[in-house]
């Protein structure tokens, strides 16, 4: 039972720290980048790269991914991205959904389609005993990582200069701009962190979920629910969110295992009709 | 078609008759290969497609005084692309045969395409019983999951299970197999404790996996299409079940040959059953394995690759045996009934069903050389499909 909350809290951070970036650039930004598994595959196949084949310690995968997406998403912004941000949200859309196509068919070519297998180091591999439940090592590393950077997150947001000049730059751009702050300078930062968390992610999630070329696509559904029931305007919201339909996810294969796979579905929709602007937002400003 | 034949016939004759000649001389017979190439399935379209090729490559492309043109088409894994292009394929490039089909909605998906058009539609790897029965121009040179997944129930029984719980993706193969090994299981006096399905879209296994370890059974059976078994057999290591006295069963799929070294050690001992081994013991197979591997540097031909490679050898022995004919309803009876040496082993055509009759052997996951290899250590011999009445 207590195995079962376990998996499921693992599962719903890892989609939390995979859909945060997203978060960060549609509800700051006002930003609609549904390429953002894209960042996250990246980080996922850099890991299998950086494991497999140069034999590089798991641990240095971790911080790697998260550069190297950061680097793309930093260059993608800067080349492409911009000139969307004052489109509409259907060209932002539309756009989006053409990089994940070219990314899919670029790792496709480089990397072969079949799944990518990550072997852990052994130190992560195998279970513990907590509280008479069998966890496993790895998923409780996931739940520690994930956990701190929220908190970080959440931090450098509500309370730090950075974070109110963020918010500043989304809120009025152009007032923000007149009182000396660099808006173009921390929307590139921003989409950066965001997409480097991503990665980061990706490269988390290898070991559990499998990384081959339609993972911007099969993950994009749940990044899409994680924002509509936790909302955008915060970081906790749709960590809340992320949680819930993890455990809901892990514990309804569990016990009812024949309609297991539709239950985060019953409950984004069920979400949908009675707060339809999101269980934790408080209201529906944009 | 019969008024080619005719012209075939005479060629002898009127060799003089230069406005025929270049027209008889440059017949090709067309067979049209639909392959998953592109998508979550693409490995088996590669596999598929690289042993349709090494085919062609090592007996050559004329068979009965016709040059065979080989023409692939990439399905995506998507049942309304199969259906498309096999319409294309018959009407606009007029094939002799289609073949392929990696998934079981794809090939049921043509069924009526073929039936109507009468094409002989060579199913190379999709393993749903119910598939021949769609159509009487289907002919199966792969596999069906009862006939991988009887052998496999009967051997566990046979070694001190007495209750079991099976794990498949869940669509038609899936079913298939966990209703085959139920039956047998069953019958052999064990006792199924439940039969879970997981999503076949998710990867994420955990929790089906802990619901099978708490239910203690002697034995989990498995069953999901062949890439993802990596991600499978990852998480069944990793939720400690051997370590809780479950015995780990399936059918070849989750030890498949193109994805075995990438799963790691840990599978090693793992039983399966299954009809093809890239270790399997014969001359053929290991010609077959060397030319492969020669020809697609990288690649070790799986389950497979060896259904693309015996697809071309039925319709290349069918197309001798109507002697250059490609009437549909021709190829398909002489299909019928079709005996050959695969690299598998021993294979057959059976003429009522149309489906595969071969042997299916119980392997065991070793090392050799360094890389892991399903061992054949039993054997089931000419294994008939289970389901079909």
């Amino acid at each position: 039972m207590l195995t079962i909350l376990f998996d499921g809290v693992a599962y719903g951070m890892l989609l939390f720290v995979l859909a945060v970036g997203l978060c960060i650039t549609l509800g700051l930004m006002n930003f609609i980048n549904l390429a953002h598994g894209a960042f996250a595959m990246a980080g996922g196949y850099l890991t299998v790269v950086m494991m497999n084949r140069l034999g590089i310690s798991f641990y240095w995968c971790l911080p790697a991914a998260f550069v190297f997406s950061a680097v793309i998403g930093v260059v993608l912004e800067r080349v492409l991205y911009r000139c969307l941000y004052d489109k509409t949200h259907l060209d932002q859309v539309l756009f989006s959904i053409g990089l994940i196509f070219m990314a899919m068919a670029t790792v496709d070519y480089a990397m072969g389609a079949s799944p990518q297998i990550v072997n852990l180091p052994p130190s992560l591999s195998g279970r513990v005993e907590i509280l008479g439940a069998q966890v496993g090592i790895y998923r409780l590393f996931v739940i520690v990582i994930c956990g701190l950077l929220t908190i970080g997150l959440q931090f450098v947001i509500a309370k730090t200069r950075f974070g109110s000049r963020l918010r500043a730059s989304v809120d009025d751009g152009r007032v923000a701009r007149g009182l000396g702050v660099n808006v173009t300078g921390i929307f590139a930062l921003t989409f950066a962190v965001g997409s480097g968390l991503a990665g980061l992610g990706g490269a988390l999630g290898a070991p559990i979920l499998s990384i081959d070329p339609s993972f911007p696509l099969k993950y994009m559904i749940f990044f899409l629910i994680v924002i509509s029931i936790g909302g955008t305007t915060t970081i906790t919201g749709p960590f809340f969110a992320s949680i819930l339909l993890g455990v809901a996810d892990v514990g309804g294969k569990y016990f009812v295992p024949e309609i297991g796979g539709f239950i985060i579905y019953t409950i984004m929709v069920a979400v949908l009709i009675f707060r339809p602007q999101g269980l934790f937002t408080r209201s529906a400003a944009r | 078609m019969i008024f080619k034949s005719i012209l075939a016939g005479a060629v002898g004759l009127a060799a003089g008759l230069q406005f025929t000649a270049p027209a008889i001389s440059q017949e090709t017979v067309k067979v049209g290969l639909i392959a998953t190439l592109t998508g979550p399935q693409a490995a088996s379209g590669r596999q598929k497609v690289a042993g349709a090729r090494l085919y062609m490559q090592l007996n050559g492309n004329m068979v009965a005084g016709k040059k065979i043109e080989l023409i692939i088409k990439d399905d995506t894994g998507v049942a309304d692309v199969t259906r498309r292009h096999a319409q294309e394929l018959i009407v606009n490039d007029k094939v002799a045969a289609i073949a392929g089909f990696s998934l079981t909605p794809l090939a049921l998906a043509v069924a009526p395409v073929i039936t109507q058009a009468k094409m002989p539609a060579i199913i190379m790897t999709a393993g749903t019983s119910v598939i021949t029965e769609r159509s009487p121009f289907f002919v199966r040179v792969s596999f069906t999951l009862p006939q991988q997944s009887v052998p496999i129930a009967e051997w566990v029984a046979k070694n001190g299970a007495k209750t079991a719980v099976s794990l498949v993706s869940d669509y038609g193969p899936g079913i298939d197999a966990q209703n085959a090994f139920k039956m047998r299981f069953e019958e052999k006096g064990g006792k199924v404790l439940e039969q879970l399905k997981a999503p076949l879209a998710n990867p994420e296994f955990s929790p089906f996996l802990q619901r099978a370890k708490d239910l203690k059974p002697d034995a989990l059976f498995l069953f999901v299409p062949a890439p993802t078994a990596g991600a499978l057999m990852k998480q069944v290591i990793d939720r400690g079940l051997t370590e809780a006295n479950i015995k780990v069963i399936g059918t070849g799929d989750i030890t498949d040959d193109d994805q075995l070294n990438g799963i790691g050690d840990s599978v090693l001992g793992l039983v399966t059953s299954h009809f093809y081994s890239a270790a399997h013991d014969s001359a053929l197979n290991k010609k077959f394995v060397a030319e492969f591997k020669k020809a697609n540097p990288g690649m070790r031909p799986n389950f497979i690759g060896v259904g693309g490679w015996d697809g071309m050898h039925a319709f290349y022995e069918a197309l001798k045996k109507t002697n250059g004919d490609t009437d549909g309803t021709k190829l398909v009876d002489a299909m019928k009934g079709a005996t050959w040496e695969s690299p598998r082993g021993m294979m057959t055509i059976d003429p009522q069903t149309r489906d595969v009759i071969q042997d299916v052997y119980i392997r065991k996951v070793e090392k050799r050389d360094g890389e892991l290899y399903n061992i054949e250590f039993d054997v089931v011999k000419q294994v008939k499909d289970p389901m079909h009445k």
